[in-house]
């Protein structure tokens, strides 16, 4: 058994569990927090993105003990059904789903995507290594290739970032 | 997944020291932790190295650079330095995983992750990797993915990451630390290995071993190039990737670093391969020679026979571009 002091969407857990205990599992099955979604166990999919110490990361291949004192955000700290985030409602204005399940780990990883893409990393379809000029959708698209949708609403979904990621420029 | 101990430990000393009495270390846990829910890796005890103090990146007195081992892979790609004087690592990076698995994989971890073999991961199939002795039905069975070049009668497992093709191309150095406490330094060319009768053993690392750094040598001058060829466009592995630094002066290739992923059991240069190239002019002629020599003696196994014209229009594509040609068709 571990015990774990872990600070999520802004409150103190302690968690006291086993240490196979993934971070996804702890979130899950130990705090009630079922935001984030496990689609592959295996960090194939990304449904179960969330942001630790302001980074994305893939919560199912990371141990919850590894976490202690870290800073957790998951899909329910960025909003609530009524104050939804500005991108949970693009999500909603521009149809970004349709089943739904991959949406919190697309909104985790969107959160953190954009920040990268505005402190000016470079990615792999991007032109030169310099900092980043200009969030295109091919930009975008390979930024997020790390959560795939199997209702393949990534037309959608990348009209939403867009969008928040022009507003918050 | 089986039950084991977590430790974190705080000094490096102290973590070469815990795993030579058995375990294993772990840094972001992206390619232990997948293994160990299948049962394929199970450690009894893991030693978190993760804050260990070892996430930097500085400059070395030679004017080169070093990368600790746990700098992430994000951090790494996206360092000023690193982008501006070894663009091919920083391309590299960004060709592998996702951007959540980048922000979590660590350079050490990198250079130690293992084959993506079909029957390396399923416990319940033979595999002398995995269980010595055990036999290797990849030879005859679903092989598409596995290596032409540096195979062996007991395995044929390709290393599958991407970092470590263009660490090759840079002569960089892996820095150990031993359970002993004695620092040593190896070639990243040296570090991995062949499988040979010992297909157990991906590299050099003694139990207890303890990457701390990766060293880089002053920046080569070229232009500098990661193209990987794969079954969908992004997060997905190499089925052929080449990382080059070409430098062309006077209409000749002045110089050429190459190193393949994809399709060796480990990253491969061929030094052959590059003396064929030097001080030659460029020409569609010379980089069909330079294939030749590369896939002298590659074997295919079946399904994955197509990796050996697909390396050739691989490399002859990056070499083309390198010298400001037209590519061929
Ligand atoms: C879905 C998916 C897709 C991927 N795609 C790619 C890809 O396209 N290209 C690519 O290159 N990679 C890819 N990867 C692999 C990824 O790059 C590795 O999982 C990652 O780099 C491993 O780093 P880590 O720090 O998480 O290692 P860990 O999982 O923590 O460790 C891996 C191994 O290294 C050992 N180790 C770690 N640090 C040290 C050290 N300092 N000294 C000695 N031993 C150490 C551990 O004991 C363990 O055996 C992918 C992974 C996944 C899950
Ligand atoms: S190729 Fe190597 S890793 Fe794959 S089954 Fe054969 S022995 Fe195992
Ligand atoms: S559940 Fe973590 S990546 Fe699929
Ligand atoms: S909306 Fe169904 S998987 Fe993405």
């Amino acid at each position: 058994m571990q015990t774990t002091s872990l600070h999520i969407n802004g409150e103190e857990h302690t968690l006291k569990a086993d240490s196979r205990t993934t971070l996804l599992d702890a979130l899950r099955n130990h705090l009630g927090l079922t935001g984030s979604k496990k689609g592959c166990d295996h960090g194939q999919c990304g449904a179960c993105t969330v942001m630790v110490n302001g980074r994305r990361i893939n919560s199912c291949l990371t141990l919850a003990c590894m976490h202690d004192g870290d800073e957790i955000v998951t899909i329910e700290g960025l909003g609530a059904p009524e104050e939804l985030s500005s991108l949970q409602a693009a999500f909603v204005a521009h149809d970004a789903f349709q089943c739904g399940y991959c949406t919190p780990g697309q909104i985790c990883s969107a959160m953190g995507m954009i920040e990268e893409a505005q402190t000016g990393w470079p990615s792999y379809v991007s032109e030169t290594l310099d900092d980043l000029k200009e969030l295109s959708d091919e930009e975008i698209s390979e930024r997020m290739s790390g959560n795939l949708c199997r209702c393949a609403a990534y037309p959608n979904i990348v009209r939403a970032i867009r969008q928040i990621a022009k507003e918050t420029e | 997944m089986k039950p084991f101990d977590y430790v974190r430990s705080h000094d490096a000393a102290g973590a070469a020291e815990a795993v030579a009495q058995g375990g294993s270390f772990i840094a972001g846990g992206t390619n232990l932790l997948d293994l160990m829910k299948l049962e394929v890796m199970t450690p009894d005890k893991l030693v978190d190295i993760g804050r260990l103090n070892m996430n930097e990146i500085s400059a070395t007195d030679d004017g080169g650079l070093r990368v600790g081992a746990l700098v992430t892979n994000s951090d790494c790609a996206a360092h000023d330095t690193v982008r501006r004087d070894y663009g091919v690592l920083s391309r590299a990076i960004l060709a592998g995983a996702s951007g959540q698995l980048r922000n979590k994989a660590t350079t050490g971890g990198n250079l130690c992750q293992r084959t993506r073999c079909y029957y390396f991961y399923d416990p319940v199939m033979p595999c002398n990797k995995r269980e010595p002795g055990s036999g290797c039905h990849a030879m005859n069975g679903f092989n598409r993915i596995h290596a032409v070049l540096g195979t062996s009668e007991a395995c044929i497992a390709t290393y599958p990451g991407d970092m470590a093709v263009a660490l090759a191309t840079l002569d960089a150095d892996v820095e150990i630390l031993s359970a002993e406490g004695k620092t040593r330094s190896v070639p990243v060319r040296d570090f991995h290995r062949c499988p040979g009768d010992e297909p157990e053993k991906d590299n050099v690392l003694e139990p207890g071993d303890l990457i701390t750094a990766v060293t880089l040598p002053p920046a080569r001058k070229g232009s500098h190039f990661y193209r990987k060829v794969r079954d969908r466009s992004s997060y997905a592995f190499a089925l052929v990737s080449v990382a080059a630094i070409i430098n062309v002066e006077d209409e000749k290739i002045a110089s050429a670093a190459l190193a393949f992923g994809g399709l060796a059991t480990k990253p491969w240069r061929d030094p052959e391969v590059e003396e064929v190239l030097i001080g030659e002019r460029p020409s569609l002629e010379l980089f069909e020679k330079a294939a030749d020599i590369l896939l002298a003696d590659a074997k295919g196994q079946g399904s994955n026979d197509f990796k050996i014209p697909l390396a050739r229009r691989t490399l002859t594509a990056v070499l083309a571009e390198g010298c400001g040609m037209e590519a061929p068709l």
